[in-house]
């Protein structure tokens, strides 16, 4: 929305295009601007050569928002599921940029925004199916934009902390730790803007995050955090 | 989620389970469950209207807009859409709200269970003369679109989130030229003078003063009157001139609204007044402002609920008949200058004549005055309470945080009607707010 409101067109994609028809007419009346929608299955790799092609322009700006949580103990359990989020935040995602990567960078041109997680700073027992995953992503995205910057294409990595939406809606989050939606999408307007590399969307993250990533590993281990 | 919700004056806190939906479905759901919900906007009700006794439903996710017809200025949108963000993207294509209160935070479904009034009342009514129908999740379960007319749509349009959940709604917007206003500000030295400016300016779109609510003895109820037209595009100024829609730079605030930090009290207070009425002289005639400037000064300071305090505050808003009108607000404004417990924050407006089933304004006058949460204030609005009655006042459930059963029933003779059709839809235990069972509706 922060982008429509600039007046760029947008293309929305989801698995299920038709879900995102509420959002399109939305997004047209309020802003003027021209939006598509793609249907789009983040786990289906063969068809993202297609998905690309079929969009009505080259992309300037993706933001890719792919995520699935999972509960933990399903994830350690049951090797369907433990498969579905090692695949849904990383390999899906990094299949998607790679084949954008190469587009962008022929063009000399173009930002991508990989939306991560603070999960993936430091494996931990409660989550590290889905943290490993999206440590996974987030070495990708800093090896992307290592490779890309020559080429004029910027990468940003966003490391958005607790987010209010439908993920987190059962968890009781601290609300000082808990950005609304909102904020995150004027966190990567700033971020696209100001060609910043990795964010957080609240600063307090930062602060939380150095530090648990300052724990030694003996002490680590016998946390339960 | 369990938590200590309130409104916006921080007053009352009550713990209620909150819970913020996705779609219809899932509210059907909440319903299902038995236990009494309300509606939540963006909680700018003053007192506990949008807090849930057991269960608070937050709209917030209901927030899209639907269509737009550019002949009729017919919108239709989500409940939880606020009115800034319509006039976001309509005021750039020369449409504004019809009917506006004094903050554009306000969620199309608050503004049309509060049947709010804005600065036009007395000329064009309240927000229910701009709704053409709604869509309202019953107790049932069951959606009904209620056209204006109708029953169901007449409760609902000033029902408190008492009768179902409001869904959608289909509003007129108004066409301008510009986003400016023409101010023309009167300073009038008491409230006689003022009474007899808001009765001059009957023909004006828009009209609310400013009143010095501890300025006592020859001086009481002086005001500065403050008038309002929307600006041709050929009248605005010559900045602006270019694209007279395009309002996006908010104007430097003026001095009112950069309020201190420090606290409170009599004396400040009193000095403030006294300041913002010497500088409303200075300034009194006609003057250009920008929308935003005009309608939602307080929106300028985020939060500025906050410079109450910790403990909150409280409003009291009560609407006057004409006939009651001067010796009422005299006898409001005495006893809040004897107390010397006023705000900055004091608005009196004319209105118009209108009947409904359980709005708040009547043909007349309203007061409203903020008051930080303390032992001597609560009192003194208790005491306000009292002379409103006297006067045969009623007063504004979207800022209510204080009153009594009883007072309601004396103040509004409407009350058995709407229990009766609480009763009869269903509503009542289903819908239900702490606000309504403190008022036992």
């Amino acid at each position: 929305m922060a982008f429509a409101e600039r007046g760029h067109p947008i293309q929305l994609a989801a698995r299920d295009a038709e879900t995102l028809s509420e959002m399109k007419t939305d997004l047209e009346l309020r802003h003027r601007v021209t939006v598509t929608c793609h249907d789009f299955d983040v786990l289906a790799l063969d068809s993202h050569g297609v998905f690309l092609d079929g969009l009505p322009e080259d992309p300037r700006i993706v933001i890719c928002a792919v995520g699935v949580m999972g509960e933990q103990e399903e994830n350690e359990a049951d090797m369907d599921a433990h498969s579905r989020v090692l695949r849904t935040n990383f390999e899906g995602p990094a299949s998607l940029f790679a084949l954008l990567a190469g587009r962008m960078a022929r063009r000399g041109s173009g930002t991508l925004v990989g939306i991560s997680s603070v999960a993936g700073l430091r494996g931990r027992a409660i989550n590290y199916v889905y943290g490993s995953a999206k440590a996974g992503f987030t070495a990708y995205l800093s090896g992307l934009r290592n490779r890309l910057t020559e080429d004029g294409v910027h990468v940003v990595t966003v490391l958005p902390g607790f987010v209010n939406t439908a993920m987190t809606a059962d968890l009781d989050l601290p609300e000082r730790l808990t950005a609304e939606p909102q904020e995150v999408a004027e966190a990567i307007l700033r971020a696209v803007d100001k060609k910043k590399n990795v964010i957080y969307v609240r600063p307090i993250w930062w602060l939380v995050m150095t530090i648990i990533c300052a724990i030694p590993e003996a002490i680590f281990k016998k946390l339960k955090i | 989620m369990t938590k200590a919700l309130s409104g916006w004056g921080r007053y009352p806190k009550v713990k209620t389970q909150v819970e913020a939906p996705r779609s219809t479905a899932d509210l059907q759901e909440l319903l299902a469950q038995g236990r009494p919900v309300i509606a939540r906007g963006n909680g700018r009700s003053y007192g506990d209207s949008a807090v849930g006794a057991p269960l608070t439903l937050e709209m917030r996710h209901f927030n899209r807009m639907i269509s737009f017809d550019a002949e009729t200025g017919q919108l239709v949108a989500e409940a939880g859409v606020s009115l800034g963000d319509i006039i976001k993207g309509f005021l750039p294509r020369g449409w504004f709200l019809a009917v506006t209160p004094g903050s554009k935070f306000v969620t199309l479904g608050g503004a049309i269970a509060a049947d709010v009034h804005g600065k036009n009342h007395h000329k064009d009514g309240s927000f229910a003369t701009c709704v053409d129908w709604i869509d309202v999740l019953g107790p049932g379960g069951q959606v009904t679109r209620a056209e204006k007319g109708s029953a169901l749509f007449e409760w609902t349009l000033g029902g408190m989130g008492l009768t179902g959940i409001i869904l959608r709604a289909a509003i007129r917007l108004r066409p301008v030229e510009s986003g400016w206003i023409r101010q023309t500000t009167i300073p009038v030295p008491n409230l006689a003078a003022a009474m007899a400016a808001f009765d001059q300016a009957q023909d004006a779109t828009y009209s609310v003063a400013w009143i010095d609510c501890l300025a006592r003895g020859k001086d009481l109820g002086r005001s500065l009157v403050m008038l309002g037209e929307h600006a041709d595009a050929a009248e605005v100024p010559k900045k602006a001139r270019k694209n007279p829609l395009e309002t996006r730079e908010r104007a430097k605030k003026t001095f009112p609204f950069d309020l201190p930090g420090f606290a409170l009290n009599g004396l400040t207070v009193r000095a403030f007044n006294a300041l913002y009425y010497a500088q409303g002289r200075r300034n009194a005639g006609v003057s250009y402002v920008d929308w935003d400037t005009y309608f939602y000064p307080l929106d300028a300071i985020l939060g500025w609920n906050r410079i109450y305090g910790r403990k909150g505050f409280v409003q009291f808003q009560c609407a006057l008949p004409l006939k009651t009108s001067e010796a009422g607000l005299r006898a409001l404004l005495q006893a809040t200058g004897r107390a010397g417990a006023g705000s900055f924050l004091a608005v009196l407006k004319r209105l118009g004549a209108q009947d409904s089933r359980f709005s708040f304004p009547m043909e007349g006058y309203t007061l409203a005055l903020d008051f930080p949460v303390g032992p001597r204030t609560l009192a003194l609005v208790d005491r306000l309470h009292a002379i409103a009655l006297e006067h045969g006042g009623r007063f504004y459930l979207a800022k209510d945080a204080r009153m009594s059963a009883e007072m309601l029933r004396r103040a509004d003779d409407r009350v058995p009607d709407f229990e009766t059709m609480r009763a009869e839809t269903g509503a009542a235990p289903r819908l239900a707010s702490a606000q309504s069972e403190r008022l036992a509706l």
